[in-house]
C-alpha cells in the first residue's frame, strides 16, 4: 500500500511569534522554521506502517517556498522513501493546498494520505477535510489510532466527549491527533541517507491549479494583554478574594 | 442575507455551543435559520426552535446523518448552501470536522474559529495559538464559518418559536460507518460550557492526584481539566486537554494547578474571567496572566483549600 503524507513548513512551535508593527502578519525572518507537529505525527505514522509491512511506500509533499526541501528531509530521514515540493512562493490557503494534493495523488495514486489536523501557524484545521472532499474519499480526522484491515481502515477519532470509532473505505484520508504516535528523532545516518532520496520539484502552473487567495487578511494584532495580578500569602487569602473582591465563588 | 446554523447535538438535546453560533449569526444579521441533521432528533428541532428569533429550524432525518458522519453530513449541507449568504457552525469536533468538507465542495475557503465579526464578509480570527489575532475578509459568495464558543455569549434558549420544516435528500455517501464510542462519564459539568474549571499540569505527577482537584472540583461544582503536558504523560484522557489543540474554555474562574502556562495553554485559557494559579515555582510564566497567584506545594496547598471549602459548605 504506497502512503502519502503532506509536510507544512512553520515557524517552530518554540519559537514566540511577534506581530510586524505595520500589522501586515508576524515576524518570519530569521525565525527558527521546523515541521508542523501534528505532521511530524503523520509522517510517523507512516513509517510504522512501513515498518508493520502495511505500507510499501512513503511519499512526502510539502507546498510552499524553496525551502520546504528541508521539511520534506526531515521526512525523509524519519523514514520517507522519497519527497515531492509544489514550489512557489505565493501564498497558499488551505484550499489551493487541498487542490494542489489532490492533482499530486491523482499522479501517485496513493490508497492513504496521512496529515495533521491543523498546522500551528494559522490554526486553520481544514486541509485534510477538504482534500476528503475533492477527491471524494472517506475522512478519518482528529485520529488517536488507526488500523488497516483488508480494504478497510478503523479510525478512532478523538472528539469533544471522548473518543469514536469508525470504519472508513479506502482509499482515505486521516488527519492526527497528538496521541497517535510519539514521533522519533531522525538519527545522523538516516538524515546522511536521506540527502540522497529524491525529490521532485513541482509548480502550481504545471498543476494547472489557481491558488488565489479566497481570504484577504486586512491585518493581524496582537491580542489584548492580560495583566499579572498579585500574589496571595494561604490559602484563606485565596478563598477570601475570590468570595469577597471577585466574587466568583 | 440568510444565515444556517448548523445545530451540534446528540439526537436527543441541543448543545449550548449552537447558541454560541446564533449569537455570532445575529451579530452577522439577516434571517437565521438552524439545520438539525440527524436521526430521531425531532426534541432537538423542537429545542432549537424555542431560540429566540429564529426564522426557520430545518430538520433532516436518516439514518445516515446519525452519527453526524462528515461524508454524509457534508453534501446535504452544501446542497442548502446555495439558498445562503452564511453557513456557520460551532467550533466543536463535530463542526471542524464537517465544515471544512462543506467549503470545499462549494469551491470556498472556510473561516475558521471567528472570535468576533466586523462586518458579514470580514471576521476576526486567532492564528499561532492566540497570539496574532487576524482580521481576515471574505471574497467567496457564500462564507463557511465555524465559531469559537468563548468569542460569542450564548443566545437565550427559550422564548422563540419557529416552524420546523423537514427536509428530504438526505443519503449515505457510502465511504463511512460509525462503529463505536467511548464517552467519558462524568457527573461534573462540561469544560467547554462550566462556570469554574480547575485544571492540572504536569505537576500533578500521577492520574491517581487528579482526584484532589476532583475533590475540589465537586465542592465548587466545577469541571476537571488538564494541560497537555498531563495529557502526554498520560494522567488523564484528551478529551480533559485545554489548549491550542484541545478545548477552548472562557469560565467565569479558572484554577490551574501544577500548570507552567506554555503558550499552548494559555491560548486554551486566558480569556477566562478570573485567573487563578497555584505552583511551586515562582517564576512559572502562568502568574503572568493570573489575577491571583499561590506559590507553594500543590499537595498541601489543595487538601487544604479542599478542607477549607468543606468547612465553607
Amino acid at each position: 500500500m504506497k502512503l502519502l503524507v503532506a509536510v507544512k513548513r512553520v515557524v517552530d512551535f518554540n519559537v514566540k511569534v511577534r506581530v510586524k508593527a505595520d500589522k501586515s502578519g508576524v515576524e518570519t525572518a530569521n525565525v527558527k522554521m521546523s515541521m508542523n507537529p501534528f505532521d511530524e505525527i503523520a509522517v510517523e505514522e507512516a513509517v510504522r506502517m512501513k515498518e508493520a509491512g502495511v505500507a510499501s511506500e512513503i511519499v512526502a509533499v510539502s507546498l510552499g517556498v524553496a525551502q520546504c526541501q528541508e521539511t520534506i528531509r526531515t521526512a525523509l530521514a524519519m523514514g520517507a522513501d522519497r519527497g515531492i515540493l509544489v514550489q512557489t512562493d505565493a501564498e497558499l490557503q488551505p484550499l489551493a493546498v487541498a487542490k494542489l494534493l489532490k492533482a499530486v495523488i491523482e499522479k501517485e495514486q496513493p490508497k492513504l494520505v496521512i496529515l495533521g489536523k491543523q498546522a500551528i501557524d494559522d490554526d486553520c484545521n481544514q486541509t485534510g477535510q477538504m482534500l476528503a472532499a475533492l477527491l471524494g474519499w472517506a475522512q478519518g480526522t482528529f485520529a488517536s489510532k488507526v488500523k488497516v484491515e483488508g480494504e478497510q481502515l478503523l479510525v478512532t477519532r478523538e472528539v469533544d466527549g471522548g473518543l469514536e470509532t469508525v470504519r472508513l473505505k479506502l482509499p482515505a484520508v486521516v488527519t492526527t491527533d497528538l496521541r497517535l504516535n510519539e514521533p522519533r528523532y531522525a538519527s545522523l545516518p538516516n538524515i546522511m541517507k536521506a540527502k540522497k532520496k529524491p525529490i521532485d520539484t513541482l509548480t502550481p502552473e504545471a498543476l494547472g491549479v489557481d491558488v488565489t487567495p479566497r481570504l484577504v487578511t486586512l491585518k493581524v494584532e496582537e491580542p489584548p494583554k492580560r495583566q499579572a495580578g498579585k500574589k496571595v500569602g494561604s490559602v484563606q487569602e485565596l478563598l477570601d478574594k475570590l468570595r469577597n473582591e471577585a466574587r466568583v465563588i | 442575507m440568510t444565515v444556517l446554523v448548523l445545530a451540534e447535538h446528540d439526537n436527543k438535546t441541543l448543545k449550548g455551543a449552537t447558541l454560541n453560533a446564533v449569537s455570532a449569526a445575529q451579530a452577522i444579521g439577516g434571517e437565521i435559520h438552524i439545520l438539525v441533521a440527524g436521526d430521531g432528533a425531532r426534541s432537538v428541532a423542537e429545542a432549537a426552535a424555542r431560540i429566540p428569533g429564529i426564522a426557520k429550524v430545518r430538520l433532516a432525518e436518516d439514518p445516515a446523518l446519525a452519527h453526524g458522519l462528515a461524508e454524509n453530513v457534508a453534501p446535504l449541507l452544501a446542497k442548502l448552501a446555495g439558498e445562503y449568504s452564511h453557513v456557520l457552525a460551532p467550533s466543536t469536533t463535530s463542526g471542524k470536522n464537517i465544515m471544512p468538507r462543506v467549503a470545499a465542495l462549494l469551491d470556498v475557503m472556510q473561516i475558521s474559529d471567528i472570535l468576533a465579526v466586523v462586518s458579514p464578509d470580514t471576521f476576526v480570527r486567532p492564528i499561532y495559538a492566540g497570539n496574532a489575532l487576524a482580521t481576515v475578509q471574505s471574497k467567496d459568495k457564500i462564507k463557511v464559518v465555524t465559531v469559537r464558543s468563548t468569542g460569542f455569549p450564548a443566545a437565550p434558549a427559550e422564548g422563540g418559536s419557529a416552524a420546523i420544516e423537514a427536509v428530504s435528500g438526505a443519503s449515505s455517501a457510502g465511504l463511512s460507518e460509525f462503529v463505536g464510542a467511548e464517552l467519558s462519564k462524568s457527573e461534573r459539568p462540561e469544560l467547554t460550557s462550566a462556570r469554574i474549571v480547575i485544571s492540572g499540569g504536569r505537576g500533578m505527577q500521577s492520574g491517581e492526584n487528579f482526584k484532589l482537584l476532583e475533590s475540589v472540583a465537586d465542592k465548587l461544582g466545577a469541571a476537571v481539566g488538564a494541560s497537555r503536558a498531563a495529557v502526554d504523560a498520560g494522567f488523564v484522557p484528551n478529551d480533559y486537554q485545554v489548549g491550542q489543540t484541545g478545548k477552548i474554555v472562557a469560565p467565569d474562574l479558572y484554577i490551574a494547578v501544577g500548570i507552567s502556562g506554555a503558550i499552548q495553554h494559555l491560548a486554551g485559557m486566558k480569556d477566562s474571567k478570573v485567573i487563578v494559579a497555584i505552583n511551586k515555582d515562582e517564576e512559572a510564566p502562568i502568574f503572568q496572566v493570573a489575577d491571583y497567584g499561590l506559590v507553594g506545594d500543590l499537595f498541601k496547598i489543595i487538601p487544604e483549600l479542599d478542607q477549607e471549602l468543606a468547612k465553607g459548605k
